[in-house]
């Protein structure tokens, strides 16, 4: 097996643009926006200057906000990897992007429901206002593979693109799969994240639906459990630039970090659940972690399980939570903890560190980097 | 007969394959109907469909499902798909000893559910999300979290036939069924895995996401003959049906296959995929993403241009995937696409978008079993600009050993994958 290197990362969250604004926020509360869906904060995506990733104005057009912020953090990692001006590379990189689905027209939804209240004939209602009053590109900022096609459109990454759907552990396994075409010899480069809109009425209706929502003002993620639970969503995309280390050297490119191994699974979920999951992966990990990125959510019962079981296995190792820093980013978790472990260790502040992901309904994962 | 594959790795055998399309439960009764011609595409009754340009589609409205959505259904088509296929290979229905990959449509809350919330709220002035999150917060509607989050349809296939690991929920558009396959081809080359179930579905005809295609003026709107609307490479094509289906299939090592004693259906012997940066839902003008995953399964598989017997076309009979993907064969095979049969299923159960994939390699795979080419049907007005052998009208019986299916998806999404009745 081959080893595998990070040597790209690009990521935009509530806490700015690029690796290095990142890890500044790790000590800090990240900003929150409390007011806009009161009671529900959310960590809102910073204001970037598009032009500088999408450069047409007929793309930003196209997408709407989860897919700029993917197309935005995909052109970073380009950069950092030293990838973005070569055409040949991009054109064999492969893509595996982790993605939900895209937005609404909320006014358009508004008025339907409301108009459905009193109409006659409301499937015939719903048909008219449907074909009369939705944009007909907005179906392509729904769709979960287009972030990957404006990814290709806008970067001209072609080699071939898959899309990964299913919450957090879509992110855990796009990475996981990443490592393991590229450890084998299946393939040598890849553009690997996700993107997530926060500040979208619809995905908070999902989670609010099941009661996971954190609806006070900012408390730390290990901290809510004691006072009910929750997560808040935070607006982001990361990322990364996986490459085999013989591809990596022979471009000259620099490894910021090794990706070691990546393991993930799904438990029926009970106490002691989550405990047994992430001894698991740090047994078949082989993990000494001197550093924890963890993408604990705030969820009361599995946050403090979490918890207790990184001091059990990593006593002394400094635990950061990733939603401290960015918020809930979903799909994105996994890959902004990646980043933030892979920033780290490049700046020789740890050697070996441990980012897990501990989906906020279902599905565990775990993700080993070590110095390149 | 060796079983490892010119580059030494592990041969992909088939084991177990289901399938549920418009024309039937099951294969036998999808496969009797599709060689005989005939057409699942009849007029929608499942919603109403006054004020649509589009009113007919391939539905399945003999499965029902409670509370009636995408998930719920696609879920549904996912399992009796798999039933099938496991059942088939003899592997252990509830203890599956293999990863799950599965195509499943993008799904989000529907319009009845929008409705219960709104009317949950006792808004009766302006209804907006607001209103929504209000009635959502009282903790009545916990079960639709569950419902219409991405993963949820796979974690319920993985429960029901027990896969091992995460299972991967995926899309590639209009590629997903063969991506799915893909995926589930390459874990075991790597080892990573002797047994893969891999699946696509797509239950999600519902007004919006009819409606949705419809405004991209990507369906045929000649609604008078349902049965004849759905026309590949004819000249008189104007865009695709929708349909619904489900297709499971078991791959496994075929060393493991065979230790075990499993009877062996064919093989996947090949997998291309290119990217297209052209367009979000135009291919390239000159089909190079197309042509380059076609050349890249075949060279995956160690297959020849002039060993493939036949084409199991996307063809969805939009004017433009029909133009390209004739193109593209063209640019491969050469003179010999004038007489190479190119066969569009599309023609009788629509396009199954996200199963379509899956669906359409238990349909090659079935080919090469019965040594029978499924037509073309509602071929009655060739286009003079794609000069093609599509199978026309009637089933044509062959010997055939490969079949390459092809597999195009918006996004710039090409996936080709060669199956073979025996291995390179």
């Amino acid at each position: 097996m081959r080893d595998v290197v990070i040597t790209g990362i690009g990521i935009v969250s509530c806490a700015g643009e690029g690796l290095d604004a990142h890890l500044a926020a790790l000590s800090g509360a990240p900003p929150t926006d409390n007011e806009t869906f009161a009671p529900h904060p959310v960590h809102p995506a910073k204001a970037l200057e598009w032009d500088r990733q999408i450069p047409k104005k007929s793309d930003q057009r196209q997408m709407e906000a989860w897919q700029r912020l993917g197309c935005y953090a995909a052109g970073l990692a380009l950069d950092s990897a030293g990838a973005k001006e070569d055409a040949d590379l991009k054109g064999r990189m492969q893509l595996i992007v982790s993605a939900g689905g895209g937005e609404r027209d909320y006014a358009v939804d508004g008025q339907i429901l409301t108009g459905l209240r009193t109409a006659q004939d409301p499937g015939v209602f719903l048909n008219e206002r449907l074909m009369g009053d939705l944009r007909p590109t907005l179906f392509l900022a729904q769709l979960s593979n287009l972030l990957a096609g404006n990814i290709s459109i806008v970067h001209g990454v072609t080699g071939g693109s898959r899309t990964f759907m299913g919450e957090e552990s879509s992110g855990v396994d796009a990475i996981r799969i990443a490592r393991e075409r590229i450890a084998s010899g299946q393939d040598e480069i890849f553009l690997v994240g996700g993107a997530y809109n926060a500040e979208r009425p619809d995905v908070l209706l999902i989670y609010e639906m099941g009661g996971f929502l954190w609806k006070k003002p900012y408390q730390p993620v290990w901290s809510r459990p004691a006072d009910g639970g929750g997560m808040i969503l935070g607006s982001a995309a990361c990322f990364l630039v996986l490459e085999s280390r013989e591809h990596a050297a022979a471009r000259g490119a620099k490894p910021l970090a090794a990706l070691a191994g990546v393991v993930s699974d799904r438990s029926r979920r009970k106490p002691g659940s989550v405990e047994q999951a992430l001894h698991g992966f740090s047994a078949r990990l082989q993990a000494k972690p001197d550093l924890v990125i963890s993408g604990a959510t705030g969820v009361k019962g599995i946050t403090e399980e979490e918890q207790a079981t990184l001091k059990d296995m990593a006593p002394g190792a400094p635990v950061h939570a990733t939603g401290d820093v960015i918020g809930h980013a979903m799909e994105a978790q996994a890959a902004a903890g990646v980043a933030l472990a892979a920033g780290l260790i490049a700046q020789e502040k740890a050697s070996d560190a441990l980012v897990t992901s501990v989906g906020h309904w279902r599905g565990e994962g775990a993700l080993r980097l070590i110095k390149a | 007969m060796a079983l490892r594959d010119r580059q030494g790795r592990p041969l992909v055998a088939v084991t177990g394959m289901g399938v549920v399309t418009s024309l039937g439960q099951g294969k036998d009764a999808t496969w009797a109907a599709l060689t005989a011609g005939r057409s699942g595409i009849h007029r929608i009754n499942r919603f109403p469909t006054e004020g649509l340009r589009t009113t007919i589609a391939g539905t399945i409205d003999f499965i029902d499902v409670e509370p009636f959505c995408a998930p719920m259904l696609s879920e549904r088509l996912a399992v009796l798909a798999a039933e099938e296929a496991v059942g088939q290979s003899g592997l252990a229905s509830g203890d599956f000893p293999g990863a799950l990959f599965i195509a499943v449509p993008p799904v989000e809350m529907e319009w009845p559910q929008r409705e219960a919330l709104a009317k949950a709220s006792e808004q009766d002035g302006e209804v907006t999300y607001k209103d929504l999150l209000r009635a959502a917060a009282t903790g009545r509607f916990k079960p639709w979290h569950d419902l219409f989050i991405f993963g949820t349809v796979a974690d319920r296939v993985a429960d029901r036939f027990g896969t091992k690991g995460s299972p991967i929920s995926l899309s590639t558009a209009c590629s997903s069924g063969a991506t799915a396959i893909q995926l589930g081809v390459e874990a075991i080359r790597r080892g990573e895995t002797d047994a893969a179930l891999c699946i696509g579905t797509d239950g999600s005809v519902n007004p919006e996401s009819l409606i949705r295609f419809s405004l991209l003026s990507a369906l045929s709107t000649q609604n008078e003959n349902p049965e004849g609307a759905s026309k590949p490479f004819s000249k008189n094509r104007d865009g695709f049906v929708m349909g619904e289906g489900g297709a499971a299939l078991v791959l496994e090592n075929a060393e493991t296959a065979m230790a075990r004693g499993a009877t062996i259906l064919g093989f996947v012997l090949g997998c291309g995929e290119k990217g297209d940066n052209f367009h979000r839902t135009r291919s390239s003008p000159d089909g190079s993403p197309a042509i380059a995953a076609i050349r890249q399964a075949l060279d995956d598989a160690g297959v020849t241009p002039d060993e493939v017997d036949t084409i199991n076309a996307h063809g969805t009979s939009t004017p433009e995937n029909d133009k390209m993907e004739a193109m593209s064969c063209t640019a491969v095979f050469g003179e010999r696409m004038a007489s190479l049969p190119i066969s569009s299923n599309k023609s009788m159960i629509g396009h199954t978008l996200t199963a379509a994939g899956a669906v359409e390699a238990v349909m090659s795979l079935l080919t090469i079993a019965t040594g029978r080419i499924p037509p073309t049907i509602n071929y009655q007005v060739p286009d003079p600009a794609i000069p093609l052998d599509v199978v026309p009208n009637v089933a044509r019986d062959a010997n055939v050993t490969y079949v390459l299916s092809n597999s195009f998806g918006f996004g710039g999404q090409n996936t080709c994958l060669v199956f073979g009745a025996e291995p390179k």
